[in-house]
């Protein structure tokens, strides 16, 4: 690995990332997914709240996936294919806005509570234990009733109760890297704290913030959506893909589909950003290098 | 009697032994790694074998094999990727490479036995010692559960270790690092194995507990007649306890001799020049005092850790770990602070750059430590350096070398983007390493290229004190020679003055102006190299030199006194301390301290 090579020059992250087949499927799913969202008032059949007489049987029931509605009709003779489009304008938001902005607060609790220690990391902690005590559907939906439900602010009180688990972690993981030498190093260069923090313990934290950060999305979408069951959510007749699952869960056994599609929708969205996270963490990883 | 003695034929010139007297015998061991780009060999074609009572010392520095042929032995490389993939491993005429895993374990512990480098993860730190002796021993004989108990404290009698009954009863973080070692010894040795493989057995210790441990199986082997694999990088252990040396390098034998030819006459290129490059004592030259004024000056400086318990979380002991110790570094010398582990010496060289808090007065280019507001400390930092024991870890392993070069200069605010990275290429160069290494990444150097990498660091604000702290231990010895004389050509050239800290007395010999020996927090000895080594006073100071091991054969330690007894503790209740040593000076600034 030492051998000599005057030309060596790293190729950039991003190209290395683009080199990774399942990588490129992530990164795929996630167009996919934006494109859905943001086109679907054009691409989508139906409007999404348009209830289609044809859309149910003669009993009321509504119909499985056929050739005229791709994912079949929800209770109402909805077209799902078109709620499941419009579904992930929220869900999007939901899941990568809320879910972002609870892990740049749990990444900033956590690695300032971890590397100071002392009162400041006791009163830091302290109230992130106050935070897990309380449930957090309680909490959210206290939050939400406050403030006038809408996409934003449900997305703002996600944030809000999502962030203390990812803050526990990154509190841990901050303390045993804050003990380790080449930080000592840095310090007696004369290093600032600021620098210490960003440039490098937060590099070695990327792998858990990606791991809570894939983690984050499916729980924040299903978050959203039993806030949504509860009223406090995303109103309906706005679709979201946590919603659709929660309103038709009781009707499981004689529809699956509208249970198992949009489920599907969350599990893809999920994975997509795992498989980009695990690589862009690889790609990171200096020690990885070599083993594309 | 076995087929295979008959074939090994040993290339010493010692006293033929009878044939049925090989215990082990290893012919044609090749083991590989498998990676992506095919098998890569660690080792190649090794042959030797292993008489009853006998010592056989593997020597070689770090990536030789010796490790993973110790392991090939007891069946325990890493599946899947390390295998075996030729030759043959005979335990008398039992073949150990076609052994199952099921038979493999009842040989394991009972026939041939491992210690380990580390004592402290080779055991259970939740078990008490008592439990897990006996567990190992139940592991293989059939015995009851009180008498595996009785041979537990049996074999813990066997190695000397002070009060067995209470130590059944402990667990392993109570006892001390020569204490675990020990265990360690009395588990191998409980079943009383035909072949004991010791590992680097007292590279972690201290010279005084090394000397013990090596005391102790030598003691052993005579009782037991068992055969040793003694595993290591140390010429001086290699000396002291062989009967045959065999030398490694890459995973191929270089050379095999007994211990008295290895030394006097040793053939292969290769062994002369690690012979060369081990420190021996009395190879120091003298230097002229030098007399400028300090860089550094300690007075006084105290540093305790206070432990806290019960109910309120009162502060009930210290932890004394540096007691009123005073001296002064001058500008361009090199002053060493020896002593073993847990004597405060590596607590100085962070209450010096300030990594922990300390009371007394740290003077650094005229400043007081204690005194100066952050913008000053920072600058005071620009003055002082450090060096750490482990390279791997002191480097962010994230970042360029080229990066963490230049991070210093960047902290410090000094030159533009193209300025800096000329002066990291120039010290790349100056420390001997090439400029175009800079854009990469620690791991992909060498363990001394590191230590390099983190000198070049250290230079980088060109400070006129650089603490090394233990900066060439996790080094090969080689390697270390190289840094050391690197070391020694930057203070020519810089007029830098070193503070070392190491526990190598023969190192500290070889390159140090002034010594300081520290006994539990405090100075118990201080004066020039020719002083101390010349005309040691202070009986820890004689222990200590004496209980370095000698990388001669025929060198015979006076046989002195085997100490048995605990270490004492730097930890006192709140309130009272330990007894603070006097110094008087013994002439021409030889300062010695008063023993009772």
């Amino acid at each position: 690995m030492t051998v000599a090579d005057a030309s060596f020059t790293p190729p950039s992250p991003l190209r290395r990332l683009m080199r990774r087949k399942l990588a490129l499927l992530g990164l795929a799913l996630i167009a996919l997914v934006v494109a859905g969202a943001v086109l679907a008032p054009w691409i989508a059949p139906y409007a999404p709240d348009e209830q289609l007489f044809d859309g149910l049987t003669l009993e009321g029931a509504p119909l499985p996936p056929d050739a005229r509605f791709i994912f079949g009709t929800d209770l109402l003779g909805r077209d799902l294919f078109t709620r499941i489009l419009y579904g992930a304008q929220t869900s999007l938001v939901i899941g990568v806005v809320a879910n972002g902005l609870a892990l740049i607060i749990g990444t900033l609790v956590g690695i300032t509570a971890g590397y100071f220690r002392g009162w400041i990391g006791a009163v830091l902690m302290r109230f992130t234990d106050l935070m897990m005590a309380f449930p957090a559907l309680l909490l959210a939906i206290c939050l939400a009733a406050i403030f006038q439900p809408s996409l934003w602010i449900v997305a703002m009180v996600i944030a809000l109760v999502n962030w203390v688990q990812a803050a526990r972690v990154i509190y841990t993981e901050t303390s045993s890297l804050a003990t380790r030498d080449f930080i000592a190093a840095e310090r007696t260069l004369g290093a600032g704290t600021g620098r210490i923090l960003f440039r490098h313990i937060l590099p070695h934290l990327v792998p858990t913030i990606i791991v809570w950060g894939t983690l984050g999305i499916s729980t924040t979408v299903l978050l959203e959506a039993t806030l949504s069951f509860l009223g406090v959510g995303v109103q309906p007749p706005t679709p979201s893909w946590g919603n659709i699952i929660f309103e038709n869960q009781t009707w499981f056994q004689t529809a699956p589909w509208l249970v198992f599609i949009p489920g599907a929708a969350i599990i893809l969205l999920a994975l997509a950003f795992n498989l980009v996270g695990d690589a862009l963490r690889d790609v990171l990883d200096p020690t990885q290098r070599g083993r594309d | 009697m076995t087929p295979a003695a008959g074939i090994m034929q040993s290339r010493s010139g010692a006293a033929p032994a009878p044939e049925d007297a090989a215990v082990l015998s290893v012919r044609g061991l090749c083991v590989s790694v498998r990676t992506e780009a095919g098998l890569r060999p660690l080792v190649r074609d090794l042959s030797f074998s292993l008489r009853r009572g006998e010592t056989l010392c593997i020597a070689g520095e770090s990536g030789s094999g010796k490790s993973i042929t110790s392991l090939a032995i007891m069946g325990l490389l890493p599946p899947p990727a390390v295998r075996v993939t030729g030759g043959s491993i005979r335990l008398h005429d039992t073949e150990l490479t076609a052994l199952p895993e099921a038979r493999m374990r009842g040989i394991r512990g009972e026939r041939v036995a491992m210690i380990f480098q580390e004592p402290m993860t080779s055991l259970n730190p939740v078990m008490t010692i008592g439990t897990q002796l006996a567990e190992a021993i139940r592991a293989h004989a059939q015995v009851g559960r009180a008498e595996a108990r009785s041979r537990a404290l049996a074999a813990l009698r066997a190695v000397r270790l002070s009060q067995p009954e209470r130590r059944m009863g402990q667990y392993p973080h109570e006892l001390s690092g020569g204490m675990r070692q020990r265990v360690m010894i009395a588990m191998a040795l409980a079943l009383r194995p035909e072949v004991l493989i010791a590992d680097e057995p007292t590279t972690a210790l201290d010279v005084t507990v090394q000397r013990e441990v090596l005391d102790l199986l030598r003691d052993l082997q005579r009782d037991t007649g068992m055969a040793i694999i003694l595993i290591t990088h140390d010429m001086g252990v290699v000396a002291e306890m062989a009967d045959r040396v065999i030398v490694m390098r890459n995973g191929s034998m270089v050379e095999e001799a007994p211990v008295e030819r290895l030394f006097s006459d040793p053939q292969a290129d290769y062994t002369r020049d690690l012979l060369a490059a081990v420190p021996r004592m009395g190879q120091g030259a003298g230097r002229p005092a030098v007399a400028d004024a300090p860089v550094a000056r300690l007075s006084d400086v105290v540093v305790r850790f206070p432990l806290k318990g019960g109910l309120l979380g009162r502060t009930t002991h210290h932890v004394h770990a540096v007691e009123q110790v005073s001296f002064d570094i001058r500008r361009g010398e090199t002053f060493a602070l020896v002593g073993e582990s847990g004597c405060g010496k590596s607590t100085i060289a962070k209450a010096m750059v300030g990594l922990v808090p300390h009371q007394g007065r740290i003077e650094v280019a005229g400043e007081t430590l204690s005194a100066v507001d952050p913008g000053g400390m920072k600058q005071l930092r620009r003055r002082i350096q450090m060096v750490f024991q482990d390279p791997m870890a002191a480097l962010d392993p994230r970042m360029t070398v080229g990066d963490q070069i230049a991070e210093p200069l960047v902290i410090h605010g000094i030159g533009d983007a193209a300025g800096r990275r000329a002066r990291a290429a120039d010290l790349m160069q100056r420390v001997g390493l090439t400029a175009d290494q800079l854009a990469r990444y620690p791991h992909e150097f060498s363990g001394g290229q590191r230590q390099r990498i983190c000198i070049a660091r250290a230079l980088a604000l060109q400070p006129d004190l650089i603490i090394a702290d233990e900066s060439v231990s996790a080094l090969d010895v080689s390697v270390q020679a190289r840094v050391l004389e690197l070391l020694r050509t930057l203070q020519k050239e810089f007029g830098i003055a070193f503070l070392f800290i190491s526990h190598d007395m023969a190192v500290v010999e070889n390159i140090s102006d002034r010594v300081a020996v520290m006994y539990l927090g405090q100075i118990v000895e201080m004066g020039t190299r020719a002083q101390i080594f010349g005309n040691p006073q202070h009986s820890y100071t004689r222990r200590l030199i004496q209980a370095v091991p000698v990388p001669d054969p025929g060198h015979r330690r006076p046989p002195g006194v085997r100490p048995t007894g605990d270490v004492p503790s730097p930890v006192h209740p709140a309130g009272s301390g330990p007894a603070r040593v006097r110094l008087v000076d013994r002439g021409a600034g030889h300062m010695v301290a008063v023993e009772d």
